[in-house]
C-alpha cells in the first residue's frame, strides 16, 4: 500500500470516503455534471478521485486539483444523496490540502490573493465601491467588456450599481424592540452585504425590531471567514472565525442572526472548524448553536407586526448555502406567506446552483455564466414580478442575467409589507 | 494502450473537446454502479450527436478496438465496466428531449435523457413514461433499453420493451439503422426486441421513440406492516389470486426499512419485521372498490398497522423511501452488494427463509427490498470490505442468485447479467441456448468488439477472479514483477 497523497492534517477521512456507494443519485443535481456530463466533474467522480488520492494512487497536482477547483461547493449532492455522504466535510478537508500542496500559476495566485485581499474587508470594499461608481459614470463597463480577460470581465460584470451613500452608511448599534421584548439578538452585518446591500441590513433590523427583538449590531465585527472556508483558505477562515466569536460572545444575546446564506452556513460550521483547537472548541460550539438565519428566526416567532397586502407573483430562489447546506427551505417560504396577496412560485430545476457560489463566478467565469443563464431561463418560465433570494452572491449573479426582474432579499419584502409600501419601492426610500 | 492511428481516428470522430485521455480522469470511468469490477479504459469519447457515435464506432471497427457504451453509470451488474485497451463511448452529452407529441402520445429522446426527465417533459400534457426503475432520477433511457429495465410499476405496465416503439441503432460496424416503427403494430421479426435487453452487446441505441401514457385519474397508496415476511408474502399471493392487478406491490424487510427510514423519514415503522407498499391506480370507482378488497386481505393476514397516504406529498415520501432503499443501505453498512433474482411468486416465503439461513451461515446480514408482485427479489448483502468480507459476500450473493434459478426463477429480474453474472449463465441455460445467443450476437458483431465479455460467459472471464488487484503468488514470492 502506497502512502496517501494527502498530508496528515485533517485529510478527507477514509470513513467518510467509504460512505459513498457510487450509486450516482447525485449526478442530476450537480451543476458541473449538468454542464459537461463528465464523470470526474460529478460528486461521485470527485469522491472517487479523493479516494484514489487517499490511497496514494494519484497525485494532487494536475487533473485532481482541476476537478476539485471546478466544484462550486453548492452541496446539492448532499441533499440528493440517499447514503448520507458528507461531501461538504470531504470538500472542506480536500481544498486546504490542494492549497498547501499544489503550486498555482502566478496569474492565478495573484488573482486569488487579490480577491481575498478585497472582499473580506469592508473598508477596502468601500474604496472599491467609490472606484466602481466612478467607473460606471464614465461608461467604462462597455469598454471593459471588450478588452478584459474573462476573469476580470466577470468581476466587473458582477459589480452592482453602487450608491456611495449606502455603501458608507453605518448601522445603528442598538435597536429597541416594538412592544414586549421577545428576544435579544445580535446581527452579523457581513462584508459584501453591508457595502453593496446595506438596505438588506437596515430592513433586517427593522423587521426584527417590529417582531419584538432587540437588535445589537456590533461595529467591531469583521469578515466571518466564509469565503476563505469555502475556498480552502483554512488559516484565514480560522482567524476570522475566532475574531467573530470573540466579538459576539461578549454580547448577552439569545441568537446571532445572519441574513447571508453563505455566512450563515460557515457560522454554523465554526464548531467543526475549530474542533482541534482546545482553546476555542467549546466557545465555537456555543457560538454555532446560537446562529440562526433571519428567515429561520422569523419562522420561529409568531408574527406580531401587521402585514399589509402585497399583490405580487413572487419566485423564491433557494440559495445553495441556505437550502442545501443548512436545510432551510420551508422557513423562508412560510415567512413570505405571512404577507397577504403574495403568490409564491417555485422555480424549475430549483436545486441547481445559479453559478455564484462564493468567489466561484470570479474564479471560473465560463461555467458560472452558463449556469447563470440557465437559472435566468428557468426564472423567466414562471414569469415572476419579483425574485426573492437570501444571499447577496446570488443577487449579484442573477442581476447580471436578469436585468428585467426586480430582486430582493425576503426580509425586504416583509419590511415593505409591515410598512405598507410596495416591495420594489423599498430601495428608493433608503 | 490504443495505437496512434486508432487514437487519431477517434479524436477525429468526435473532436478533441469531446475526448478524455488524462490517466487520472480515465480512472473515474473504471467502474459503474458495481464498484467491485474495475478496468481503466484507454480513452473516453463523449459524442454530441448520433453521427458522431457512428463515426466513433466506425473508427473502433476499422482499428479493431473494443468499445463499451455508458449512460449514467448506475448499472448494478458491471454492464458498463470498460474493457482492457478499449474505449468508453459516454452518451452523457446527448441528453435532449427531441420531441413530445401529445396527440399520438410519443416522445423522441436522445439516449442520455434520464428516465424521470421523460415524465417531467411530458407532465404538462398530462402524460408520463411508465417504467420507473428506482434510480429513475439518474439512470438514462439508453441504459434502460440495454437492461430492459423494470421498476415498481412494471407489474401492471410492463417493462421497457413494452414502451419503446422504435430506435436508431448504431451497429457494431458503424452502420446506422432504425429498428421498430412508430405504429403499435410492428411487422416482421422483432429486431427491436432483440436489441432491448442485450446489455449493449448488439450496438449503441441513439434516437429513441417511446410511448407515453395518460396519468391515471386516481392513485391510492397504502403502507401495511406485517408480523413476518411470510405473512406479507401470502398477502401478495392472495391479491393476485383475487384478480387484483395493483400498479405496484413492494416488500421491505426490517433492515431495509431501517435504512430507508434513516435516509428519508417516510414514516415507516422501525420495528416491524416486514412492510408492503401497495398502490392502485385507474378510474376512481375501480380504485375504491379494489382498495377495500386489498385492505380486507391485509387484515386477514394479521396486518399490524395500515397507513393510507393522505396527500400526494405523503405518497411521494413513501416512494422516495422505497426507491432510495438500495443506496440508503450505505447508512447501515460500509459496503453492500445488490442482488437481483426472480422466483415464482408462490415461493417467496421459502426463498426468503433460505436466504436468511444462508446469511447466517456466511456470518453476513442480508436486507431484502423487492418487487413482490412479480417475484423480483433484491437481496442486499451487507459487508465490510476493510474487514476482508468482500469475497464471502460475493460468494453469498452469487449463491442467492443461483438459488433463484434452482427454485424455478431467473438469475436476473432487471439489473442484467453484465460482468457480474456472466459466469452463472450456464446454471440457467444449456449449451444449446448459450450457443444460439452467441450466434445472434455474432451476427450483429462478428468481431466481438461491442461490450465484449458481458452477458455471455467466456472461458477467460470465468476462469479468472475479477475484483480489486491482488498480487499473483509468484509476484509475492518475488519471482516475477509487474511493469
Amino acid at each position: 500500500m502506497t502512502d496517501s497523497s494527502f498530508d496528515a492534517t485533517n485529510p478527507p477521512s477514509r470513513e467518510l470516503l467509504n460512505d459513498c456507494v457510487h450509486c450516482g443519485f447525485c449526478l442530476p443535481t450537480c451543476p458541473t455534471y449538468q454542464l459537461w456530463g463528465e464523470e470526474m466533474d460529478s460528486p461521485r467522480g470527485r469522491i472517487y478521485l479523493m479516494d484514489l488520492a487517499e490511497r496514494g494512487e494519484i497525485e494532487l497536482e494536475g487533473a485532481f486539483t482541476e476537478h476539485i477547483d471546478a466544484c462550486l461547493g453548492c452541496m446539492a449532492c448532499v441533499t440528493s444523496c440517499p447514503s448520507g455522504v458528507q461531501y461538504d466535510r470531504l470538500l472542506e478537508a480536500t481544498r486546504p490540502q490542494v492549497e498547501r500542496h499544489v503550486p498555482r500559476a502566478r496569474s492565478d495566485r495573484w488573482f486569488r490573493n487579490g480577491i481575498f485581499a478585497l472582499f473580506p474587508y469592508r473598508r477596502r470594499l468601500r474604496a472599491a465601491a467609490i472606484g466602481g461608481a466612478l467607473y460606471q459614470k464614465l461608461g467604462l463597463p462597455a469598454l471593459a467588456a471588450r478588452v478584459l480577460p474573462p476573469r476580470l470581465r466577470a468581476v466587473q460584470a458582477l459589480m452592482p450599481s453602487v450608491r456611495i451613500r449606502s455603501a458608507f452608511a453605518s448601522l445603528p448599534r442598538r435597536i429597541r424592540p416594538t412592544g414586549t421584548p421577545r428576544k435579544r439578538v445580535a446581527l452579523l452585518s457581513g462584508c459584501v452585504q453591508d457595502v453593496f446591500f446595506h438596505e438588506v441590513n437596515t430592513a433586517t433590523q427593522r423587521v426584527l425590531a417590529a417582531e419584538g427583538c432587540e437588535v445589537l449590531t456590533p461595529r467591531d465585527q469583521g469578515c466571518c471567514g466564509a469565503l476563505g472556508l469555502h475556498a480552502g483558505r483554512e488559516h484565514h477562515a480560522r482567524e476570522q472565525a475566532k475574531q467573530t466569536i470573540a466579538t459576539f460572545e461578549k454580547l448577552p444575546v439569545d441568537n446571532i442572526v445572519v441574513n447571508v446564506a453563505g455566512c450563515g452556513s460557515s457560522l454554523k460550521e465554526y464548531g467543526h472548524l475549530l474542533a482541534d483547537d482546545p482553546q476555542w472548541r467549546e466557545r465555537a460550539k456555543a457560538f454555532s448553536a446560537k446562529v440562526r438565519d433571519v428567515t429561520e428566526l422569523l419562522a420561529e416567532l409568531e408574527p406580531q407586526a401587521e402585514r399589509h397586502r402585497v399583490e405580487a407573483k413572487v419566485a423564491y430562489h433557494d440559495a445553495c448555502h441556505l437550502g442545501h447546506a443548512q436545510g432551510i427551505r420551508e422557513q423562508p417560504r412560510s415567512v413570505l406567506r405571512t404577507v397577504p396577496g403574495i403568490e409564491l412560485v417555485d422555480l424549475p430545476e430549483a436545486e441547481l446552483c445559479c453559478g455564484s457560489a462564493g468567489v466561484y463566478n470570479m474564479l471560473n467565469p465560463e461555467p458560472a455564466e452558463e449556469l447563470g443563464e440557465r437559472k435566468a431561463r428557468n426564472v423567466r418560465t414562471v414569469a415572476p414580478e419579483l425574485l426573492v433570494t437570501a444571499n447577496p452572491g446570488c443577487l449579484l449573479q442573477l442581476q447580471r442575467f436578469l436585468d428585467d426582474v426586480p430582486m430582493l432579499h425576503p426580509v425586504q419584502v416583509i419590511d415593505a409589507s409591515i410598512q405598507g409600501r410596495l416591495p420594489t419601492e423599498a430601495r428608493m426610500t433608503e | 494502450m490504443l495505437d496512434h492511428a486508432a487514437h487519431k481516428a477517434l479524436v477525429a470522430a468526435v473532436g478533441t473537446e469531446n475526448v478524455i485521455s488524462d490517466p487520472v480522469q480515465l480512472r473515474s470511468y473504471e467502474c459503474d454502479g458495481l464498484t467491485g469490477f474495475r478496468q481503466i479504459p484507454s480513452l473516453v469519447v463523449l459524442p454530441r450527436a448520433t453521427e458522431q457515435v457512428a463515426q466513433a464506432v466506425r473508427a473502433c471497427h476499422r482499428h479493431h478496438v473494443p468499445f463499451v457504451a455508458r449512460g449514467a453509470g448506475t448499472g448494478l451488474s458491471g454492464g458498463a465496466m470498460p474493457v482492457a485497451d478499449g474505449v468508453v463511448i459516454s452518451l452523457q452529452r446527448m441528453r435532449d428531449v427531441l420531441d413530445i407529441d401529445p396527440v399520438d402520445r410519443r416522445a423522441v429522446l436522445q439516449p442520455g435523457v434520464t428516465n424521470l426527465d421523460i415524465t417531467t417533459a411530458a407532465a404538462t400534457h398530462g402524460l408520463y413514461y411508465a417504467p420507473d426503475p428506482s434510480s429513475q432520477q439518474v439512470c438514462t433511457i439508453g441504459g434502460n433499453i440495454a437492461e430492459n429495465s423494470g421498476g415498481a410499476h412494471c407489474l401492471k405496465y410492463g417493462f421497457t420493451t413494452n414502451h419503446v416503439l422504435s430506435m436508431t441503432v448504431v451497429l457494431p460496424d458503424g452502420e446506422t439503422v432504425t429498428l421498430g416503427s412508430d405504429s403499435d403494430e410492428q411487422l416482421g421479426p422483432d429486431l427491436r426486441g432483440v436489441v432491448i435487453g442485450s446489455e449493449g452487446t448488439l450496438g449503441i441505441v441513439c434516437d429513441i421513440t417511446v410511448r407515453l401514457l395518460r396519468v391515471p385519474e386516481t392513485v391510492r397508496t397504502l403502507l401495511a406492516d406485517f408480523p413476518s415476511v411470510t405473512a406479507a408474502g401470502e398477502v401478495v399471493s392472495d391479491l393476485i389470486a383475487a384478480g387484483i392487478i395493483p400498479a405496484a406491490v413492494e416488500m421491505m424487510d426490517n433492515l431495509a426499512i431501517q435504512a430507508a427510514e434513516k435516509a428519508v423519514g417516510a414514516g415507516y415503522t422501525l420495528t416491524t419485521p416486514a412492510a408492503l407498499v401497495v398502490e392502485l391506480d385507474g378510474p376512481e370507482a375501480e380504485c375504491t372498490a379494489q382498495f377495500d378488497e386489498v385492505r380486507a386481505i391485509c387484515e386477514r393476514h394479521g396486518c399490524t398497522r395500515l397507513h393510507i397516504a393522505g396527500t400526494a406529498a405523503e405518497r411521494a415520501k413513501i416512494w422516495k423511501g422505497r426507491k432510495a432503499a438500495f443506496a440508503a443501505v450505505g447508512r447501515i453498512s460500509p459496503d453492500y452488494i445488490v442482488q437481483d433474482g426472480v422466483v415464482p411468486r408462490t415461493r417467496l416465503a421459502e426463498v426468503l427463509n433460505r436466504i436468511e439461513d444462508m446469511g447466517r451461515d456466511a456470518g453476513l446480514r442480508v436486507a431484502n427490498v423487492f418487487h413482490a408482485g412479480d417475484g423480483n427479489l433484491h437481496p442486499l448483502v451487507l459487508f465490510d470490505d476493510d474487514a476482508g468480507e468482500l469475497e464471502r459476500a460475493e460468494e453469498l450473493s452469487t449463491d442467492i442468485a443461483e438459488l433463484c434459478v434452482e427454485l424455478g426463477g431467473s438469475l436476473s429480474g432487471e439489473h442484467g447479467i453484465g460482468t457480474d453474472k456472466a459466469c452463472s449463465m450456464p446454471r440457467m441455460f444449456g449449451e444449446a441456448d448459450l450457443s444460439t445467443m452467441d450466434r445472434v450476437r455474432t451476427a450483429f458483431d462478428p468481431q466481438h468488439l461491442c461490450n465484449p465479455g458481458k452477458l455471455l460467459p467466456t472461458p477467460r472471464l470465468c476462469g479468472e477472479q475479477p475484483g480489486r488487484y491482488r498480487p499473483h503468488p509468484l509476484e509475492e514470492a518475488g519471482v516475477i514483477e509487474r511493469l
